[in-house]
């Protein structure tokens, strides 16, 4: 009846005379095991107060997958209220083995599944808690930010200007190719566009104007603080978010620093000055674009180019734009620095802090911009 | 625990083995055998390159010299198939547990299973259930993310993941590194539990004398670029080299030798 060279599990049941007999033969490994497992399972169903005989000796391996489909079946048989054996396992099954896995763990705490009013109670009140927490973390970055970054002692202690270049450098200064290179296609893809509308009215040159205006006042800076929140912001969150996770936050905290000033007070000091200054190199890149597009597209050469833009635009439209820089950069900074101190162990959460901050911090720069537009009109700048 | 013919057979196999980086070689032409049943403990200054060893051997650190036979084949001139089934016969615990941050103990030990096997998602939890079971975790473990687990539990949950497939060959870096000395001398007990009831072989990196001492049946010190010494705690204090003198019998190795 042995099997030579069995590669698979397998098991013959028979019945008769007030007993069950399970002639199990093969390998019963868990690469082997699953059809045997169901078979069993099958088998456990009719679990009875008969006995029930196991007969390994046609087993070659067992390991635990195995060890543990015999055991469910014997407990099953016993908590029917049957007789079960284990007979003539051969010398390649431990017997310790089969010891080891007989002894029942409780099985399977079975998760309670709230109602749906519940479960929409508990969003809501997750939801609401994680805002507050949001906000009192926000405001405690602003704090950090005006106070500067002081000591748990009290002392306001003294800004290390070296870090805030350094930031400087990493946020800004190398941002600047990209920067440029963006805004310099976005102006010229604006000047295009306006220019071939303008043309059926016969009115091209007043694409200058118009160009002109709309670059200063918003594209400059929008675009600037959208690349800037992808690019830098997400660096920060995840710099700040692995320094949470590898405890570096919490020595900081024991030595008796102000995580939030150390960490996030430069680069929130890095960023406010950075961003104004890359806006000013998006707009000069942008009306580059524009200008030489303009010159090819609509035959305007660039002195009558520049003469236009300045009748068209003046200083106050250049601000316009550069004003609203600063508070972008705050809020990316901040949205930033909030997520990153909320990453907790794992590195599916840091991706979600990441992806979080930078979404955030758009949604949060086209609010404050579409602010500012009606707070522009009001006072008539 | 196996007949004598048995225990002499080699598992692993590591012949000539020459790993260098940047042009320096970290282990020059090292021979090592890991014989079926035993707990070979491997010790060595730090930097000397264990860890470097036992990543070469698991393919994870290219090596430029020798071979590696595990359970007799050469492992480099395998195909895709050959290469899988044997990686399916060993487990390995990382230093620092290495569980998958994302998922629950339960689902980290079911990976490999999910991975290399079509079970049932019934039997799947019963095996990790029982796995949890075997390396004395508690039930309630089994849904915690590992950022929720001690030190201890998630070496623990990380053996249990090494032993997801029932391997044969079990590789252990350090498992005692940052538990109590209560906690590693169970986890010690647990190793040598697994090695009887499982039919394991065992390689353990281990700084920790008092594992050395209780639970490995050999011990094999990596020095100078290769395997300096290997056999029985006796041939090691009886052991000529400097560093193996003061190693095994330093201060801290003294009141466990006498005792």
């Amino acid at each position: 009846m042995k099997q030579t060279a069995a590669t698979e599990a397998q098991c013959a049941i028979s019945t008769g005379q007030g007993r069950t007999l399970v002639m199990a033969q093969g390998l019963w490994i868990v690469r082997a095991i699953a059809p045997v497992d169901r078979e069993m399972r099958e088998l456990q169903q009719s679990a009875n107060a008969s006995s029930l005989v196991i007969d390994l000796s046609g087993i070659t391996r067992m390991d635990t997958s195995g060890a543990w489909v015999v055991s469910r079946l014997v407990d099953a048989w016993k908590k029917a209220g049957g007789m079960a054996s284990i007979v003539s396992p051969p010398q390649s099954v431990n017997t310790r083995l089969l010891e080891a896995v007989s002894h029942p763990f409780d099985n399977m705490p079975s998760a309670v599944r709230a109602g749906p009013l519940t479960r929409f109670l508990e969003s809501l009140g997750r939801f609401s808690k994680s805002l507050s927490r949001d906000t009192v973390l926000s405001l405690n970055m602003i704090g950090a930010a005006i106070r500067g970054p002081q000591m748990k002692s009290g002392r306001t202690g003294s800004v290390r200007p070296d870090s805030i270049v350094h930031h400087i450098d990493r946020m800004g200064l190398r941002a600047v190719p990209i920067v440029a290179l963006m805004s310099f296609l976005i102006g010229a893809i604006i000047a295009q566009q306006g220019a071939w509308s303008l043309r059926y009215f016969g009115a091209e040159f007043l694409t200058v104007d118009f160009v002109g205006i709309l670059l200063l006042r918003e594209v400059g800076v929008l675009l600037t603080a959208i690349m800037v929140a992808g690019r830098s912001g997400s660096a920060m969150t995840a710099e700040i978010g692995s320094m949470k996770m590898r405890e570096e936050v919490d020595a900081l905290t024991v030595i008796g620093l102000n995580p939030v000033g150390v960490l996030v007070f430069p680069r929130l000091v890095a960023l406010t000055i950075a961003l104004p200054l890359l806006t000013f190199v998006a707009d000069i890149a942008s009306l580059a674009g524009a200008a030489l597009l303009l010159n090819f597209y609509s035959d305007i050469p660039v002195e009558t180019f520049i003469s236009k833009l300045r009748d068209a635009v003046d200083l106050s439209t250049v601000f316009a734009g550069l004003i609203k820089s600063p508070f972008m950069a705050m809020i990316i900074g901040i949205m930033a620095a909030v997520e990153g101190m909320k990453v907790e162990g794992s590195a599916e959460s840091l991706g979600r802090r990441v992806t979080a901050a930078v979404v955030k911090a758009i949604f949060f720069v086209i609010v404050v911009d579409g602010f500012f537009a009606v707070f522009y009109a009001q006072i008539n700048y | 625990m196996n007949s004598d013919d048995q225990s002499s057979e080699a598992v692993l196999r590591v012949s000539g083995v020459t790993v260098a980086f940047g042009g320096r070689n970290v282990l020059e032409n090292l021979d090592l055998d890991v014989r079926r049943g035993e707990i070979l403990g491997f010790v060595g200054a730090s930097g000397v390159g264990k860890s470097v060893l036992m990543r070469a051997i698991l393919g994870l650190n290219k090596r430029q010299a020798g071979t590696i036979e595990i359970f007799g084949q050469i492992y480099d001139r395998l195909d895709e198939a050959g290469k899988l089934a044997i990686d399916q016969r060993i487990g390995v615990l990382f230093q620092q547990g290495a569980l998958f941050s994302a998922l629950t103990v339960l689902e980290n030990i079911q990976v490999p299973m999910r991975e290399y096997l079509d079970l049932d998602k019934k039997l799947m939890n019963e095996l990790a259930r029982l796995k949890i079971d075997l390396v004395g975790l508690p039930q309630d473990a089994a849904e915690k993310i590992p950022s929720q687990l001690s030190g201890g539990m998630v070496k623990r949950a990380a053996l249990a993941r090494a032993l997801s497939l029932d391997p044969e060959l079990l590789f252990l870096d350090e498992p005692t590194s940052g538990l109590d000395p209560i906690g590693a001398a169970e986890f010690d007990e647990l190793i040598v539990t697994l090695r009887d009831t499982l039919g394991l072989t065992v390689y353990m990196v281990t700084h920790d004398l008092d594992s050395l001492f209780s639970v490995c049946d050999r011990i094999a010190v990596l020095g100078e670029k290769r395997v300096l010494l290997e056999g029985n705690l006796e041939a090691m204090l009886e052991s000529k080299n400097e560093w193996v003198q003061s190693y095994f019998r330093g201060k801290r190795a003294r009141h466990i030798v006498r005792g």
